[in-house]
């Protein structure tokens, strides 16, 4: 199949693993003290574990999963932000599918659909709109959530709307930026990583600049990456490549997709319709300041917090998770003291088990045979 | 009349006329047409198999095959693969207020087509209608009774050593519906796989007396009854994800919603555990037989923990392919 099947090849994986092992051993890496890189995404973490890229490593070289799974790292005073919403009489509520299953602290999404709410699947923002079209007599509300990758949806159908005037249409905005998020990983103290696989499909809309930070200031290179097997080892080579010349650089794998100065309609819709937070609480991580958006005052009478006068009650996270500490690689989550025995993907407790994304989610599903018991 | 109405289940006149004018029109079997309360059965020698299953998908009329033909051979299926010839089917119809006249007779055409073409006989059945809102348009349930005959087959019967054969490209029937759904608006020309399997069990099992199990695989796909297999019969199993057929359309809708074809359901697909030694004649039996011609080997049944099912990728590493979770929801991006 075209764009997938080429880079899902097995004898051109074999023979980047190959090239792998040599850098590796030019690099005389200590497989006690393996360079640890972070993949960013989500689509990454779930790519290498369901095509078992980290058997294809060689010794020396660790994948550290990151934080961009933007439906793990909801809180749980959002979601029960959500079912309240949806509870609310006449309400339609839409959603991404996925984000259904994430707990809140009293149910998710999907049992307050079973319970009676009316909660819609839909694939894009624009479907809720045009259920704000098609039912002028019942409040809708539109559920976004994602990294920039999603945002621009989120924005054009906004412009609609306020063009429109949707008077029964409103946004609950989730949305995230992993700039601010890459930086709060970076500056934490805990923090032992060598480089990054940066995210495919959020620097598709910003590019690859606004990571210069990450060179500049912090020494560590970052090589924004696609989704596909061939796609994260080449990214994985092309930091063992700096390594060995000695640079440390932002640099793009992902070529296909991603322009260095990313989408300027996406960008430019993002603008006008968002602004950043002081902060935003994050599942795991706290709160991250900057590193959430809401709507401008234009649109405001859009804005379902506005609207409704949500607040979204700060609720902890269970006391046994150790999801923050997966989220910036000080354990691996087999080393969680939950995974597996109170938190599996049929009964998630930390938000790395809710979606097949996330970190415990993915090792659960694709590699839990290979966990020393 | 052009739309069914409550009328329709009164138990009326109005009744009568749909059972006479619609219903027996295509069901054309002397014992429905006898309009007792139950069908009288001659004896059939030796044991007898028999099942029963309910039908509801949205929409009713799918690209490659509609509720009426999905309601008949999902029964017969079941009979085919625990081995029995299917004889006797009964066919139950809930119907929602409303529902166009023109679908139920488009319906109910291809489900006589399909008994049809199975070779059961369709003597039982019961219409009810619901007010608006009470049910989806149409929902049928059917029962089935078949004649044992050949090897005794379970899911527990698998042995380490035995070869796993898949009929053909999984996961068609499940994209299918997704496709057809209007909410995803997409023109994916996807067919689903609906189809008779008895045709395909027999050959199997004439060319493979060796036979542990067969298994249709409906909803929850493959990997669903991959790992029914493994847990009954307290073994692993290994596939080689190299050797699955699938279809490059249902492959590019999975990746674009971000599903797992082997969990996706087929409705014309099965999966058969047999003696390594015979599997190659299966397998060849198989490909000239109807619905059969993409079989393939996919893995093996290994020693190893319980209920185990894990596939090597085309890149060389090893993952699990897990009993799926529940509803299937498409990733956000």
């Amino acid at each position: 199949m075209k764009y997938v099947s080429e880079f899902r090849d097995g004898v051109r994986a074999r023979r980047l693993a190959a090239e792998l092992a040599r850098q590796a051993a030019v690099l005389a890496l200590d497989p006690a003290r393996p360079l640890r890189i972070m993949e960013v995404c989500g689509g990454h973490t779930h790519a290498i574990f369901r095509f078992g890229l980290h058997e294809l490593l060689p010794p020396g070289v660790e994948f550290v999963h990151g934080p961009g799974c933007p439906v793990c790292v909801l809180p749980m005073g959002r979601v029960d932000e959500c079912v309240a919403l949806a509870e609310r009489p006449g309400m339609i509520f839409a959603s991404f599918g996925d984000a259904l299953r994430v707990p809140g602290s009293r149910k998710s999404l999907q049992q307050a659909r079973a319970d009676g709410a009316d909660v819609r699947v839909v694939y894009s923002p624009l479907d809720a709109l045009a259920l704000a079209r098609d039912n002028p007599d019942r409040e809708v509300v539109f559920f976004a959530l994602g990294f920039e990758t999603t945002m621009p949806g989120t924005a054009l159908c906004l412009q609609q709307a306020r063009e429109e005037g949707l008077d029964n249409f409103s946004v609950y905005c989730n949305h995230i930026t992993i700039v601010a998020t890459l930086r709060a990983i970076l500056q934490s103290p805990d923090m032992r990583l060598d480089g990054f696989l940066g995210p495919g499909h959020v620097s598709m809309v910003i590019g690859q600049r606004p990571y210069a930070f990450v060179a500049e200031q912090f020494g560590k290179p970052l090589v924004v990456t696609g989704f596909e097997p061939l796609d994260v080892l080449q990214g994985l080579h092309m930091l063992l490549a700096q390594r060995l010349d000695g640079r440390c650089e932002i640099e793009n794998q992902y070529r296909r997709v991603v322009l260095p100065g990313g989408n300027a309609a996406a960008l430019t819709a993002i603008a006008e319709v968002f602004e950043l937070r002081e902060f935003f609480e994050w599942r795991g991580l706290g709160s991250i300041d900057h590193s959430g958006v809401r709507l401008r005052p234009a649109y405001a009478r859009f804005d379902a917090e506005t609207r409704y006068g949500l607040r979204a009650p700060h609720i902890a996270d269970p006391k046994s998770c150790q999801c923050g500490e997966v989220l910036k690689g000080v354990i691996r989550p087999e080393q969680c003291k939950v995974f597996g025995r109170q938190c599996t993907p049929q009964n998630p407790l930390g938000a790395l088990m809710v979606s097949s994304e996330g970190a415990c989610a993915a090792v659960w599903q694709y590699g839990r045979h290979r966990i020393r018991a | 009349m052009n739309r069914i109405t409550l009328a329709h289940g009164s138990g009326g006149q109005a009744m009568q006329d749909l059972l006479r004018e619609v219903v027996l029109r295509h069901f054309d079997d002397p014992l429905l047409r006898a309009m007792e309360d139950c069908a009288r059965l001659q004896p059939v020698a030796g044991e007898l198999a028999f099942t029963t299953d309910s039908f509801v998908v949205d929409p009713p009329e799918f690209p490659g095959g509609d509720i009426g033909r999905l309601a008949v051979f999902g029964s017969v299926n079941d009979l085919a693969v625990g081995g029995a010839q299917p004889l006797w089917l009964s066919f139950s119809l809930i119907l929602e207020e409303g529902l166009d006249l023109e679908r139920l007779q488009r319906i109910l055409a291809s489900a006589a087509a399909a008994a049809r073409e199975a070779g059961v006989r369709i003597v039982a059945g019961d219409t009810k209608v619901v007010p608006r809102g009470a049910a989806d348009q149409i929902y049928i349930n059917t029962a089935a009774i078949g004649r044992m005959g050949g090897p005794r087959l379970s899911v527990a019967a698998a042995r380490p050593g035995d070869a796993v054969l898949l009929s053909g490209d999984p996961g068609r029937h499940g994209a299918a519906i997704l496709a057809a759904r209007k909410d995803l608006r997409l023109s994916a020309p996807i067919l689903s796989d609906c189809a008779n399997l008895h045709p395909l069990c027999a050959a199997i099992l004439a060319a493979g007396p060796g036979t542990r199990c067969l298994r249709d695989a409906t909803r929850g796909g493959v990997a669903a009854v991959l790992n029914e297999m493994a847990l009954a019969s307290a073994c692993a199993i290994r596939l080689d994800e190299e050797a699955v057929p699938l279809d490059p359309v249902v492959q590019g809708l999975c990746e674009l919603l971000g599903l797992d074809p082997f969990s996706l359901a087929c409705e014309g697909r099965l999966l058969a555990v047999v003696a390594d030694a015979q599997a190659e004649a299966v397998l060849a039996a198989m490909r000239a037989a109807p619905q059969g011609a993409g079989a393939r080997r996919i893995g093996v049944v290994r020693e190893g923990p319980p209920g185990r099912v894990s596939m090597r990728s085309a890149l060389g590493g090893e993952r699990i392919l897990d009993m799926p979770l529940g509803e299937l929801l498409p990733r956000i991006c």
